[in-house]
């Protein structure tokens, strides 16, 4: 893996913005030959959207050519509620860029059959050609999207009831009341995640410090999903000094030492209009 | 990127770079709208996996619902109150003009006159929509005849009337053609004013308090009968006293049906009402304050002379008096400038 460190929330942001950025261009999409991206909500990737969206409105950065599948939504919550994913990801990205309606593709948490619902994501993603670059974050237990403690490393997308953890995290985002929390949810498998070409976790926060420990200190382990990603062949993992604070200093180090040539992945940064 | 043409072939505009107004704010938002009316662009993106046809830069403009002007007087040399053969080209002409000011809907208002005035004009105004070719005309407000003495403001004291000895019958007789009548201002301590208040209600028309030595009771009384607006809060009525507001207390009197909300007009020049007692009427009753420009025949002309129905007016500068009067009881607005005000 790559573990990039940055030394706060701002320009962890900006570094993985900037990585999504030029791993697009360089991709050189166009009519017929889509990039396809995974992607995240939660509050750790609104400054990396924000990022992307300065590019976008610079003119350097287009997504007409771009395809998305987020990873989750929760079940039952109507999809115009300002808590769905929906929402955020309207509110939040899709409304500021020039994506194609008909390429962001997000689960529907109020299909009459959720399980066809997930299998046709699955079909969806497929007939796109795979993930080119799925970005996504940690849950202070460790959980990769919605997969919880005690997920198959092998599942696929899916129904799943929520974990009290997760929750608890959730709360905030419904007026502190747990019993408005919705407690399931259609999320991607770590399978799925897994067969993307490439896979960037984003984590920030001190909070989210132990979960890091465990995905990328301690073993692979179904109790801490995004472990799973230490059998990925390419997996970036950017964060901030906080969320560095359960690790050993001997990684922190290590990793820090090797920031000359990650910086290379983003310096220099690509823009459409040199393209055109 | 085109429209889902399954759904609708009409285009749709997204309005960018401007701000709205939404939930009582002015915010940063895109607005869009395809034949019309207004998208919801969340439904529109994953519903109908619509986008824009054409965008508009705004360039930091705000978008606001038009300005509704309940009481003008005339415009750009037309009054309103002129016994005119051809009343419908001037009222265009106002219409067609005070589009760039914002409103798009107005009240043309005539003012005291004598009873041929009304019988000559009112058959020819008619109700009908805005467009690009001007603002809306929502009907006439009547603004007198039958009004305090006291308090005639800047109209002529040899036209003003009352209803005393016939009550309804009286004000037909003045007005004859009610059907294009929206607003009827006067003044409720006049006798028999609770029998006209209620017909005119009845009748679909707004009764306006204004030009009148009432107190407060007197005013509710009128509220009780059916009366819902008041004509430029604080000019040519008696002034706020603590122990009697008079027709000003309406605005937080609990003498008035529940549910019924009085709305009053205020001119906002700066003149008119000092604009510390425009935020105190204001902030006793945010949610009845109406702008208005009463606006003149002389608005958007120089300096100069001009009619206001049976008055002649001289405009000197920012102010404006009947001719060869200068005190504040003949003060009328010049022009209006209600942006400053409003945001």
């Amino acid at each position: 893996m790559r573990l990039v460190i940055l030394d706060d929330y701002d320009l962890a942001s900006e570094w993985a913005a900037k990585y999504i950025c030029n791993r697009i261009i360089q991709f050189k999409p166009s009519q017929g030959r889509y990039f396809t991206l995974g992607l995240p909500t939660g509050s750790t990737p609104l400054g990396c959207y924000k990022k992307l969206i300065e590019y976008h409105k610079n003119g350097d950065l287009s997504f007409k050519y771009v395809k998305t599948f987020n990873m989750d939504e929760y079940v039952g919550l109507p999809r115009n509620h300002p808590e769905s994913y929906h929402s955020y990801m309207w509110n939040n990205f899709f409304k500021h860029i020039d994506i194609d309606p008909n390429n962001a593709h997000i689960l529907d948490g109020n299909a009459p059959d959720l399980q066809a619902e997930c299998d046709a994501f699955e079909k969806k993603i497929e007939e796109a050609g795979g993930i080119d670059l799925f970005v996504g974050g940690i849950g202070p237990d460790g959980h990769i999207a919605f997969n919880e403690p005690g997920s198959s490393l092998a599942s696929r997308t899916r129904l799943k009831t929520l974990a009290m953890d997760t929750i608890l995290a959730n709360a905030k985002y419904f007026d502190g009341d747990l019993s408005k929390v919705p407690t399931m949810a259609l999320t991607v498998g770590v399978g799925t995640v897994m067969d993307a070409r490439e896979v960037m976790i984003l984590i920030t926060g001190a909070h989210k410090a132990f979960a890091l420990y465990k995905a990328i200190e301690e073993g692979v382990n179904h109790m801490w999903t995004v472990s799973a990603f230490q059998q990925h062949p390419r997996t970036i993992f950017v964060c901030d000094e906080d969320a560095t604070l359960e690790l050993r200093v001997k990684t922190v180090k290590y990793f820090k030492g090797l920031m000359h040539v990650h910086n290379k992945l983003v310096d220099p940064l690509y823009s459409m209009k040199e393209e055109n | 990127m085109p429209s889902n043409k399954s759904v609708s072939d009409a285009p749709i505009f997204q309005f960018t770079n401007c701000r709205i107004l939404r939930s009582h704010q002015l915010q940063r938002e895109d607005l869009w709208v395809r034949e019309g009316k207004i998208l919801n662009p969340e439904k529109l993106f994953f519903d109908e996996k619509g986008s824009a046809d054409i965008q508009l830069d705004c360039k930091d403009s705000i978008i606001a619902p038009g300005f509704i002007d309940v009481q003008i007087n005339g415009g750009f040399g037309v009054d309103f109150s002129l016994a005119a053969d051809d009343v419908q080209s001037g009222i265009s002409l106002v219409s067609q003009k005070i589009l760039s000011h914002g409103v798009t809907s107005f009240c043309p208002t005539l003012v005291t006159s004598p009873p041929s005035v009304y019988h000559k004009v009112l058959p020819q105004i008619s109700v009908r929509n805005g467009g690009p070719h001007g603002a809306g005309i929502l009907g006439a407000h009547l603004e007198g005849p039958f009004i305090s003495k006291e308090k005639k403001g800047a109209h002529s004291e040899h036209y003003l009337s009352t209803f005393e000895s016939g009550a309804f019958q009286d004000l037909l007789a003045t007005y004859r053609h009610l059907d294009c009548v929206r607003i009827v201002t006067l003044a409720p301590e006049m006798k028999r004013s609770s029998e006209v208040i209620q017909e005119l209600t009845r009748r679909g028309i707004c009764v306006s308090l204004g030009h009148s030595v009432a107190n407060l009771s007197q005013a509710e009384e009128a509220v009780r009968h059916g009366a819902t607006f008041i004509t430029h809060l604080f000019n040519a009525m008696l002034p706020f006293h603590h122990r009697d507001p008079g027709i000003v207390g309406l605005l937080t009197s609990d003498q008035i049906p529940a549910r019924r909300r009085v709305f009053y007009g205020m001119i906002s020049d700066g003149i008119h009402t000092n604009p510390a007692a425009l935020r105190i009427a204001h902030r006793a009753h945010p949610k009845g304050l109406v702008l208005v420009t009463d606006a003149i025949a002389g608005m958007g002309l120089a300096p100069g002379r001009h009619t206001l129905g049976q008055q002649v007016i001289e405009v000197d500068g920012l102010n404006t008096y009947i001719a060869g009067e200068h005190s504040i009881r003949s003060l009328v607005t010049f022009s209006p400038h209600l942006g400053p005000c409003v945001f």
